[in-house]
């Protein structure tokens, strides 16, 4: 699966925030549809978001900040997590995420410079008694060794 | 005739190859001329057996595991025949470590189909909401507080209590909101049942609106969990059509209806204050208490707010079960507590069990040791926020206050098992990074705190004046524990400190740390 994202588009990015401005507490759901529709979500977006909604933009910007799973620009066009929590590190987690930043040459946190792969780190996906364990483009894999790792990121390379 | 065959939809079941057994499942069923019908369930929780699938026969269901999809044809041809082969496991509920547990509130988790209210109502669903449409709020809320049902998100709250107080604060809205942020690692609970058995949330949100007069629920689950927000999601619209939900729920005058709402990997939103600011749409910045959510809590309106296995153990409660949960546990931890053990153990999965089972049983008797095969170093219970009790505690039951006694908490029940490689002052940098990266910000000894508990292990580490900076660490936490304004900080001293109590070789030098893990 790879991930497919719309360019930005400054109407579809209204109709998206229109849609949902009458739910209470509205915020993280726009924030969410728009990353999900666009991949992350563009700085235009947050005076948009701020406007309908009657925050102002540093509000929505404190918001868009605080979480981690908002991005301000596109990742790579495959996203690799790594569960980095205790459960995986007690299962060996920490030499596998050592190895897929070898085999990907970029730190955990980055995308490797021909933007195919994304690799982040996650904090418990509740596979823990399969650990250690990672998510590639929202499918989850567990039990992961050497092998496994390897495996994962060849197809995210691809 | 049709062959009926279960396989786990469970996120841990599809991680290890379910989706891929159920592909081959299918082809080889075809090929063979064979009629099969394939159910998706829930996983039992006997993890290290996943994919553990399962075919109805006269006798019970049969389980095999672990299965991967080039076992597939085989098993399949087992189940045909009925004959021997090297994954069958035998009848599953006779399995001796699933007969070992008390399920009450896992009963049907890895039994029935979660996309199934007709499979729920068939297996005992909605028995506690049509008896709490009988009774009063008062009624209600006697069968809870006669359960002795503590919040089991961690902090151990009495229900009954929480409940009433919500009752009886008035207001033109109320709220019900379900804790899903089950962000603890070592921690699945929560999203087994959800994605396992979602109507026994919804029903047991449902009966929590009937009995305080609650009109809307949110779910707030981490983001980390699709399957889960697609299981929830799939039942409340199932329950919805079928008049569970909505206007004059199951046709009395109560109107209720949930919405599930997805964090954005904050790990604080799983504090209930932080929580209810994330649904708000905000930063998930800490509330000081009081005043309390029940009294003003989402939206500034009472609010019950309960963790997943909170309100999962409500319908078996009012469905007559009061006493019979009540009667288990020890002391004042009443009934059965959902114990998740994960990390390096041989036997990792979900095990229900009434309260005072002791750590011991559970790690070296039940968890069968480590999957590596070393001998048992520590263990940390009750997530990034819990102790780390090495071997010489393994007496200690399991209950709020023995482990409060020692220093240390149950939390959301999860034990994460480690081996001797572990390096103990390495989990405790890791507490304090943990908790410097997930701080909310809002309270100094959180977050400069942690911080500075990060450079001074490192310290340590590097066997720079070490008794000193120990000193300075034990100070730190001190002030962390007794000055910071939620569990985040508050907690994140038990780790820590645990690990230089119980494991101090570990702190010093690297050639100490060597020598000690050899």
């Amino acid at each position: 699966m790879t991930l497919t994202s719309e360019p930005w588009d400054a109407t579809r990015g209204a109709e998206i925030i229109a849609e949902r401005q009458h739910l209470e507490g509205a915020t993280l759901v726009i924030l969410h549809a728009l990353q999900g529709a666009f991949g992350y979500v563009p700085e235009p977006a947050i005076p948009m978001i701020a406007s309908i909604l009657n925050l102002s933009r540093a509000e929505v910007h404190g918001v868009f900040t605080f979480y981690h799973d908002f991005r301000r620009e596109p990742a790579g066009r495959h996203i690799l997590k790594l569960c980095r929590a205790e459960a995986c590190q007690a299962a060996g987690g920490d030499a596998l995420a050592a190895r897929a930043e070898t085999k990907l040459g970029i730190a955990i946190g980055n995308t490797t410079a021909d933007e195919r792969v994304t690799l982040e780190p996650i904090y418990c996906l509740g596979l823990c008694a399969t650990a250690p364990s990672a998510m590639l483009d929202g499918r989850v894999v567990g039990r992961l060794n050497e092998a496994r790792i390897d495996a994962l990121i060849a197809e995210a390379q691809r | 005739m049709t062959m009926r065959i279960f396989v786990p939809r469970d996120a841990g079941a599809v991680a290890v190859g379910a989706d891929e057994v159920t592909l081959e499942l299918g082809l080889a069923a075809g090929w063979r001329g064979v009629d099969i019908e394939i159910i998706r369930t829930g996983s039992r929780g006997l993890y290290w057996l996943e994919p553990m699938i399962e075919v109805a026969t006269p006798g019970g269901r049969m389980a095999f595991g672990p299965v991967t999809e080039f076992d597939a044809a085989s098993v399949l041809d087992a189940m045909i025949s009925g004959g021997a082969h090297p994954l069958r496991l035998g009848v599953a509920d006779e399995l001796p470590w699933l007969k070992r547990q008390t399920r009450l509130t896992f009963a049907r988790c890895g039994v029935v189909d979660p996309r199934s209210l007709a499979d729920y109502r068939a297996h005992g669903g909605y028995k506690g909401l049509e008896r709490a449409l009988t009774l009063d709020s008062d009624g209600i809320l006697a069968d809870v507080t006669a359960s002795g049902l503590r919040g089991r998100g961690g902090a151990g709250f009495p229900t009954g209590i929480k409940w009433k107080t919500v009752a009886q604060t008035s207001a033109e809205r109320k709220y019900i909101v379900c804790n899903a942020d089950e962000g603890d690692s070592g921690t699945f609970a929560d999203r087994m049942i959800m994605e396992g058995d979602p109507f026994m949330v919804v029903e047991g949100m449902t009966i929590a609106a009937v009995a305080v007069g609650a009109s809307k629920g949110y779910i707030y689950i981490r983001s980390e969990y699709p399957h889960a927000v697609e299981a929830m999601n799939a039942a409340i619209s199932a329950a919805r059509r079928a008049g569970y939900l909505g206007a004059g729920i199951s046709g009395s005058n109560h109107d209720f209806d949930l919405e599930v709402r997805v964090g954005a990997g904050a790990y604080v939103c799983g504090e209930e204050t932080s929580l209810l600011e994330s649904l708000e749409g905000r930063r998930g910045i800490v509330r000081a208490k009081p005043p309390l959510p029940a009294h003003q809590g989402l939206f500034g309106k009472p609010t019950v707010i309960n963790n997943v296995l909170s309100f999962a153990a409500i319908p078996f409660i009012l469905a007559g079960g009061a006493k019979a949960y009540a009667e288990f546990g020890i002391g004042r931890s009443r009934g059965t507590m959902p114990i998740q053990l994960a990390g390096n153990v041989r036997h990792g999965g979900l095990f229900e069990i009434a309260f005072g089972v002791t750590l011991g049983e559970l790690i070296d008797d039940i968890g069968g040791g480590t999957f590596t095969g070393r001998p048992v170093r520590a263990v940390q219970v009750g997530g990034p926020l819990g102790a780390y009790f090495p071997r010489e505690l393994f007496d200690t039951p399991f209950d709020y206050e023995a482990f409060a006694a020692r220093d240390g908490l149950i939390g959301h029940g999860g034990i994460v098992v480690f081996d001797d490689s572990v390096d103990m002052s390495r989990q405790a940098r890791f507490a304090m990074e943990f908790c410097a990266v997930e701080s909310c910000g809002k309270c100094t000894p959180c977050r400069i705190g942690s911080t500075r508990g990060v450079e001074t292990i490192d310290k340590i580490r590097a066997g720079e004046r070490v008794p000193e900076n120990i000193a300075v660490v034990e100070d730190l936490c001190n002030t962390m524990k007794f000055g910071s304004l939620c569990a985040l900080g508050g907690f994140t001293p038990y780790p820590v400190m645990s690990a230089l109590k119980h494991f101090r070789e570990d702190f010093g030098p690297p050639p100490n740390r060597l020598q000690a893990a050899e």
